[in-house]
């Protein structure tokens, strides 16, 4: 929801809630984000050396590393453990794509009750939809300008 | 050695996107999107790649990586196929990760209630 569709009572105690509110710890949270988003990485790295041993293409060891931790989350998150690391670990929870996957499933299982249709299916690309739009849009353009100016390099 | 880089890169860009998401008071779903717009910029300015090679999974698995992957797929459709390659290349290279993302949501939510 856009600023411009607050009512004036709503600013007014938005306000009012960002006084009160305790003060951020940035430092702990950055440093619980690192923790818990270089350990999901680490067990991407874990998959990914399994993988490179056996002889797999390094581009299809990415996608498969993406997927298999995609999957992780989406399981971690019906089992209800991913929402708890969340708190924990901030957008060190968020940014790997177990990250994104959480985002989808519960969604998924929250709105579930609105319905299969326009509540579970629909509702599930509430994050993870904006993700996808924009980081399309933005794949698109910057590969547009480097394919017109012929720069097309690996 | 390759585990201490993933350990390292992944958890550096997790905590860039924190630090950025508290000071900024962004909304964490803010942040996603602009990782994966800041993974596609770099991507295509060749900045991402090297970090790929450094860090393997630790740059892959973060969002940036997601971005890097879109537009490493559009460039290399676009080698093959020209404008059309280039639109199709994007989320083919992205295939895996939407496919389970979104099945996992759908089989997940017939058979598990939310937690909490």
């Amino acid at each position: 929801m856009g600023e411009s569709m607050k009512t004036k009572q709503q600013q007014a105690y938005q306000q009012l809630a960002n006084q009160s509110a305790p003060p951020r710890p940035v430092v702990r949270n950055v440093v619980c984000a690192f923790i818990v988003g270089g350990s999901i990485c680490l067990i991407g790295q874990l998959f990914w050396s399994f993988l490179m041993s056996r002889g797999i293409s390094p581009k299809q060891t990415a996608a498969m590393v993406s997927g298999f931790i995609a999957l992780l989350g989406a399981v971690l998150t019906a089992i209800g453990v991913y929402d708890e690391l969340g708190r924990f670990g901030g957008m060190g929870a968020a940014l790997p794509v177990s990250g994104f996957a959480n985002s989808i499933v519960s969604a998924a299982l929250e709105f579930k009750r609105e319905g299969m249709i326009l509540g579970m299916a629909s509702k599930m690309f509430v994050i993870a939809g904006p993700v996808i739009v924009y980081g399309l849009a933005t794949a698109f353009i910057v590969s547009l300008i480097q394919y017109a100016i012929g720069a097309v390099v690996k | 050695m390759a585990y201490l880089m993933a350990f390292l890169i992944g958890g550096a860009l997790c905590a860039v996107a924190q630090a950025i998401t508290d000071l900024l008071k962004l909304n964490p779903a803010l942040t996603m999107v602009l990782s994966v717009s800041a993974g596609a910029i770099l991507s295509s300015l060749s900045l991402y790649g090297p970090l790929v090679k450094v860090a393997s999974a630790g740059a892959t698995v973060p969002l940036p990586g997601f971005g890097h992957v879109l537009v490493q797929g559009m460039l290399e459709g676009a080698t093959e196929g020209g404008f059309i390659g280039l639109m199709a290349g994007g989320l083919k290279a992205a295939s895996l990760v939407l496919t389970i993302a979104i099945l996992a949501g759908f089989f997940l939510s017939l058979f598990f209630n939310p937690k909490g």
